[in-house]
Parts: C-alpha cells; structure tokens; sequence
C-alpha cells in the first residue's frame, strides 16, 4: 500500500470506526501551503522581549517584528532602515535625526519620534554602546512627530552603528507605552513596526511561534541587504517551528514538514546533501570564536604567566576537530580575538598560538607563575555540544601541561550561575569554563562584551588591564578606517600579551533548506524579508 | 464506598503538601540561575545580578516558598519566569497532546499485550509463548527513542505513510490527529505492551491451575470462554496494579517521546523548564504530575471492585 491510498483509506477508516463522520482535516490548498514558511530555529522562543533577553534567538524573532533605525547591511556598514536623514553638528556633539514617513505600528497607530525615544532610553540601559552613551549623553528628545535630537557631552563616532548593529539588543522601536517598561523587567505586549507581526494568541513557547506579514509595513525602496533595505515580505506567514532533536529536525526537512532548518549539526549535513530536495550552505559567514575563559581572580590564571602558558600549549586544531570534524570548510586556526575577514582583522601579536605546541615552555611558565599542582576546576556544560567538546580537549590540555584537573561535568544553566562566582573555586567559584561568540560580536570591540578587561566591571573572569582598555577607547575614538586598524592591531596584542582568554579556534555552521525556497541569504541571523516559496 | 473515595480525595491535600514542599526545596538547592539564561551570554555580571533581582530569586527562601505556598492555595500556579505566561496558561497549552499520546498509547498498550499475554499462558511452552516472551524482552530492552527514530524512518521517511514530528489537535479532525499519534504511541507503548504481557500471563498462568477452570472446562465451556470470562477476569487485579503503576512509566516515556516526536507536550515543557531553571513552571508541572498519580492509583483502588467482588470499601 503507498501513501496514496492509505491516506485514501485512513479518513474513512477513522471516521466510520470512531463513529466521527463528517471530522476531518482542513485541507491547505497549494497556494496557502506556499504562502506558509515552516523555519526550524537554533533554539526555543522562550521570551519576546529583545532588550529584556538578548540571548540571540530572541532578537533573531525580533528583528521580524520591529524594525530598527538602521541597519548593517552584508557590509556591515550601517545604512539608513527607518530614518530618512540624519544631521550632526561638526563638532559631532548634536545628532538630529528624521523618521521617514508612513512608518506605522502594527496597531495602526503611526511611528512618532517620542515613541523612538522611549525605545532608545530602554535600549541604552542594557546595552554596551547605549550606555557609553549615556555616560556623554546631554538630551535625548523628541523635537517633532517625525525628528528627534541626541546631544551629547562628547562626540561619539561609532553613533551610526551603535543604533545600526546587529548584536543583542538592536534599537528595536515599540510605542512609546511599551518602550516605557523598566529594561529589567519583561514587555507584555508585543506591539511591532517590523514586516511581520507576532500571532500571540498562536505563540506555545518551546513548540512553536507565529508570525503574519503586516500589511501596513512600507519597506525602503533600495535592494534588502541583511538588517538595511527593503524588508519584503514575500510569504505570508511564519512558522517557527522548535525541534530539540536534531536528527527529527533533519527527518521532517527531508520529509518536506519544514522548509528550512537554521542549524543542522554537521553529523547529518552529509545526509541531507545527499537529498536532492534540500540546499545545504554556510549559515554565517561571520561564524563564531570559541573560549577557553580563566579566572583572572584566583591562582594560577592570576598570573600572566599562566595564562600565557594556556596559549603556548593550546592546539586550536585540536578543538575545532573535535567539534566540527574534518570539513576544512568549517574552521580555521585563529591567532586573534577577531572575527577574520574584515577589513579591521588583526593577528597582531597572535605569534603564540601559532606554530609548533610547546608543553614544555608552558609548564615552565606554570612553574614561574608559582603552580604547584593544586587542582585546576574547569566547568563544562554537557548539554551544549560544542562546550562538551572544548571540554574534553582542555581536560587534556590541561594534563598535558602537567595540571590537576577538577573536571566538573553540568549543564549550561549551572554554568551560567556559576561563573558568576567570583569566590575561590575550592569554595564553589570556578577556574576555567568555555562558551563562544558569535562572529558578529566580535568583528570590532562595539559589542564585544567578553574583550573588556576593567575588573570587576568586565566579563565573567575580570580581567584587568589598563593598556587594553586603553587600546579599546582608541577603537572608539578612531575618526576612520586607518585609525581604527591602528586601535584594532593595538588591542589584539594588549589582550594576547595580556593572556585576556584564549580563543579555541573560529567556526561555521551549516543551514539547509528545501529547494522550493528562494531567497535565502547568508548572514549573522535568518533574513526572511525577500524569502519565498514555490 | 463514596465515603472511601472523599477520603482518599482528602488524603491527597497532605500529600501534595509534601511533594510541593519537597519540590521547592529541591530547586531552591540546586545549581543554576535563570537569570542568567535570561540575560543572554553576552550579559555582564551586574546585568545577571539586577535581572536576579527584578525576578525576587535573590529573597529568602522561607518567604518566596511562603508566596508561592500562598498563591498554590489560591490557585495560582505563578508566571513563567521566561514567557511571562501563566503556568495554568502554559500547562493548558500543553496538556492535550500528552493526554492524547498517553490515551491511545493506553489503548494500544492494553489492546495488544493482554490478548498477548493470554494467549502465551494459554500456549505455553510452545513457540507462540516464546514469541511473545521473545517480544517482552525486546520491549524491555530497546530504548524509546530508538524505536522512535526506526519507526519515523521507516514508516515516515521511507514509506512516507505518516508524518515524522508534530501534532495535531483533534478538533482539526480526527485522522489528522491519529496520523501524528501512531507513530509515538507505538514507540512509548513498547515497554508498556512488555510489561503488560509479561504479568498477564504469569497472572493467567496461575489462575488457570486453578479448580474452578477445570470445572467450567468440565462444563464444557469454550477456550475463548475460558481464558476471557472465567480466567481473565480473575487475574484480572494485578494486571489493573501493573497498569496504574505503568501510568509513571508513561509520564516519563513522554518526555523523551516527545522530544523524539516533537510533540508540544507537557514533557518537552518540563525539560525545557528545568534547562532553564523556570522555577513556577517545573513546581506547577510536578505538582500536576503527581497529583495524575495520586488520581490514578484511586481510581485502581476503585476498579478492583469491579474485578473482585469480595474488595470492599
């Protein structure tokens, strides 16, 4: 019997055995089937607020929803999106900026500047550059229904790509009753200005979210190039549809029940590109930089030496192996902080991790930083395949360098609590864990959280470093390219002499899709403006 | 026999007074810290530290159980720290697919392993019995998410006759929402059917022995008569105490099945919820959960005098 005639079968079958004539599905006619994108995403919508959350599946549904004031295109230069022009003084301390018209929320109501300014204010307080920012800011007001002026205390070069960047949390714009919710606490109303609205009522956390196309949205006339340009809906509705499994998500693409998975694990990419249905190609080129992360509070790793020793020893081959295989496609060694391949990318002073891995050197350097054998605790989060990997190729690592290893295998959620203990790691603190960031994050210090070095002020593992903080401020006061090159070489090799982390390695993933999709582009997050479906 | 059931009913109360006291006290000890999955990776120190705070988790824990203790009295499971949804809400949202699979993998379950079980006393020694033993042993040995993953590639990959993942409510019709079902309910009831099958007929076995089979067989009645009026009935109440204790069974089966199946249900919700440290959620799933159980055993207790006339209340 083929799939044909048992589906001929079945209805009868149920509805005279069960006594329910008459119940039956609603069929999808071909054209609603087409107007319908089933997506897979990386993870679980779990919240809707994207400056509350900024973890990066939230602001990927959030950038469906509300759009922003710029954008960086795939040149991740910042382009106009919902500001028609802007003005700044020439001593640079006075923004004026002006809303282009028509723009409207997906209540109907329009998009006035007071409403922009309620959102920049929330946004600011959560993010790295806002409050920058904040702490030149003179005003923030709205002049008019359609113009608002940001003056400033001291001239901020980066303004255009602080309100155009990619990175959690973007300048999404809500109304202004919305945008008035403490940044600490979650929105409950999810009123958008985006191409697509968010079907609440259809939203099941941790199964699915749905999002319609608004008809009011009124996209830029220039070609959409990642987060600027025009954002044409070309389907009618989204479906996010999660998939904790990774080997059901490839059976139902395969299967034609999704039409596109953001990140099929590399196991079963040879699978699906045997399947002449179904695409298969770099998700992001902008990838991701795994961390090795110490503790600079507590011996050894408060010690320069001993960090350094880390990265004389690490073999960055060894960690993207263990994660990604033997797709060379997916990885290379990385002697940097940086996401390669831009035009600011710096090696400078990344000799250490390149070359021949030198045990010996590192356990003389352990010695001189005064180690003498107590155990080294590293937290690794076994449910997240690519910390569980790291993991065990540290725990190697690490006696090979002659440590002792505490190796203390959880989960992601206790990790994320205790790395935030900054108590000796005998006492429930921690010496090393790992994570990664998206290359997105890292192709400049903007949002690049993990780069700080301002002890206690920094990120997990405060570090403290005048010279890279010092590196980091030129970055941000570079009037251009050259000068922010300069900054960026100067920075790298601060953090590297300095032993700030040690990256494992830069990586890429995999998206796949069926082949009846068109329209999908590479990039930091899934664009699905210009996304169709035959 | 109605005042039995009041007071089996009003029993629970301390019982579900135990289990949730139990329950807080387990999440208030254990590591990890929802604000920091709500803060993203990105976050700093002081940003996980104020969003901790905004949340309440940084108060003693005699006063948030004593909130929470108050709001479960009043009804109030409490809001999804992540969704901002009530529990009661996400609880609704999630509860008819769990129902469903676990219904008609009951009926499957039952359908399947005590003719199954019956059958193998009845032909005992020959080769159906060791079929059917053979079968209780692979049910008892092969994990659930095995049986998940060569069931969708069989019967969804490659013979393409049902869907791999989802579900479907049934007010959507009724095909639709089997079509979704079949394939997990075989998958979870594997272990069920082995269970079953194996009590039945270890049960039959020994109630076929028995003086009162010879007479009705010297009465001439029939072997279906035998074995399904006269023998199955009697060995009727452990099978019954195999069922509702399988009821556990299944709660934990669904979690991985459905996480196979991709079915919105609630065990794919507690898992997500204890990944993230959704405190109100997980307290208001396991309270719900073992409050299933108790209802579940009380209704066993009830059945068994139907099967025997001589259990009284």
């Amino acid at each position: 019997m083929d799939r044909r005639s048992f589906l001929k079968v079945g209805p009868g079958l149920a509805a005279g055995g069960l006594g329910m004539a008459g119940v039956a599905a609603p069929a999808l006619s071909q054209g609603a089937a087409a107007r319908t994108l089933r997506f897979v995403p990386q993870a679980n919508l779990a919240n809707f607020d994207p400056i509350w959350g900024t973890q990066y599946v939230v602001r990927n549904a959030a950038a469906l929803v509300w759009d922003t004031l710029y954008g960086v295109d795939e040149r991740i230069e910042p382009k106009r999106q919902m500001v028609e022009s802007e003005e700044v003084t020439p001593d640079g301390l006075t923004w004026t900026f002006r809303l282009r018209s028509g723009l409207r929320f997906h209540d109907d109501t329009p998009v006035l500047s007071k409403d922009v300014v309620a959102s920049l204010k929330r946004w600011a307080v959560r993010d790295p550059m806002g409050q920058m920012i904040l702490t030149i800011q003179n005003e923030l007001v709205a002049v008019d229904d359609r113009t608002f002026r940001w003056s400033l205390k001291a001239p901020y070069p980066k303004m255009l790509l602080a309100l155009a960047k990619n990175n959690a949390p973007c300048t999404f714009i809500m109304p202004e009753r919305i945008a008035k919710t403490d940044p600490f606490q979650q929105i409950g109303e999810y009123v958008g200005s985006g191409p697509y609205r968010f079907v609440r009522n259809e939203w099941v956390p941790g199964a699915k979210a749905v999002f319609e196309k608004f008809a009011g949205y009124v996209p830029r006339d220039e070609p959409a190039s990642w987060l600027a340009g025009g954002k044409r809906a070309m389907v009618d509705r989204i479906e996010w549809i999660v998939m904790p499994d990774p080997a059901t998500a490839a059976a139902a693409l395969q299967n034609g029940e999704v039409d596109w998975w953001e990140n099929p694990i590399t196991d079963l990419v040879p699978t699906l590109k045997r399947n002449r249905n179904i695409m298969v190609d770099i998700a992001d080129p902008l990838g991701n930089i795994g961390s090795f992360r110490m503790n600079h509070l507590h011996p050894p790793f408060n010690d320069v030496r001993a960090r350094r020793a880390v990265l004389q020893a690490m073999s960055q081959e060894d960690y993207m192996q263990a994660l990604v295989g033997e797709d060379r496609n997916l990885w290379k060694t990385l002697p940097s902080f940086f996401t390669p391949g831009t035009s600011i990318y710096s090696e400078a002073g990344g000799e250490i991790l390149k070359g021949r891995r030198d045990y010996d050197a590192a356990k003389r350097m352990l010695a001189e930083a005064g180690y003498k054998g107590e155990p080294i605790t590293i937290v690794v989060a076994q449910d997240q395949p690519i910390t569980k990997a790291f993991g065990d190729v540290s725990a190697d690592l690490l006696k090979r360098m002659g440590m002792t290893v505490d190796f203390v295998a959880t989960d992601w959620g206790t990790v994320g609590s205790r790395r935030a203990l900054k108590t000796p790691p005998a006492q429930g603190g921690w010496h090393i864990f790992h994570t990664w960031h998206a290359g997105a994050d890292c192709i400049n210090p903007a949002a690049y959280t993990a780069i700080r070095a301002n002890g206690d002020g920094a990120w997990f593992g405060w570090p403290k470093s005048d010279a890279v903080e010092t590196a980091r401020d030129a970055w941000f006061a570079a009037p251009d390219l050259p000068g922010e090159k300069a900054a960026m070489d100067r920075l790298n090799k601060e953090a590297m002499d300095f032993g700030l982390y040690a990256p494992t390695g830069f990586f890429l993933s995999y998206q796949a899709w069926r082949r009846n999709v068109s329209g999908i582009v590479k990039g930091p997050l899934p664009f699905f403006w210009g996304v169709s479906k035959s | 026999m109605f005042a039995y059931t009041l007071r089996r009913i009003v029993a629970t109360i301390p019982v579900m007074a135990v289990v949730a006291l139990f329950v807080f006290s387990l999440l208030y000890i254990s590591p990890g810290d929802p604000a920091a999955v709500i803060a993203g990776d990105q976050a700093t120190p002081a940003d996980v530290e104020r969003i901790r705070a905004s949340l309440g988790l940084d108060r003693p824990y005699l006063v948030r159980f004593a909130e929470w203790a108050w709001n479960i009295m009043r009804g109030d499971l409490g809001t999804s720290i992540f969704t901002n949804l009530p529990v009661s809400t996400m609880i609704a949202q999630r509860i008819q697919p769990t129902l469903s699979l676990m219904v008609i993998t009951l009926i499957l379950a039952i359908g399947i392993a005590v003719p199954m079980g019956v059958i193998a006393a009845w032909k005992q020694g020959t080769w159906i019995d060791r079929l059917v033993m053979g079968f209780a042993v692979l049910g008892f040995s092969v994990p659930v998410f095995v049986v998940g993953y060569v069931l969708a590639y069989v019967f969804a990959l490659e013979l393409d006759w049902l869907p791999v993942q989802g579900y479907t409510p049934i007010e959507r019709g009724v095909w639709p929402w089997l079509q979704n079902l079949i394939l997990p309910s075989v998958a979870l009831g594997g272990v069920y059917i082995a269970l079953i099958a194996r009590i039945t007929r270890a049960t039959m076995l020994e109630v076929l022995q028995q003086d009162y089979i010879r007479t009705a067989r010297a009465k001439g009645v029939g072997q279906p008569g035998i074995l399904f009026l006269h023998a199955l009935k009697n060995a009727a109440v452990p099978i019954v105490t195999v069922i509702g204790i399988g009821v556990a069974l299944l709660i934990g089966g669904a979690v991985v099945t459905e996480s196979v199946f991709a079915i919105p249900g609630l065990g794919r919700l507690t898992v997500d919820a204890i990944l993230r440290r959704d405190y109100p959620v997980i307290q208001g799933v396991i309270l719900l959960f073992s409050f299933t159980y108790v209802l579940v055993n009380l209704v066993i207790d009830l059945l068994y005098t139907l099967f025997d006339p001589r259990i009284r209340y």
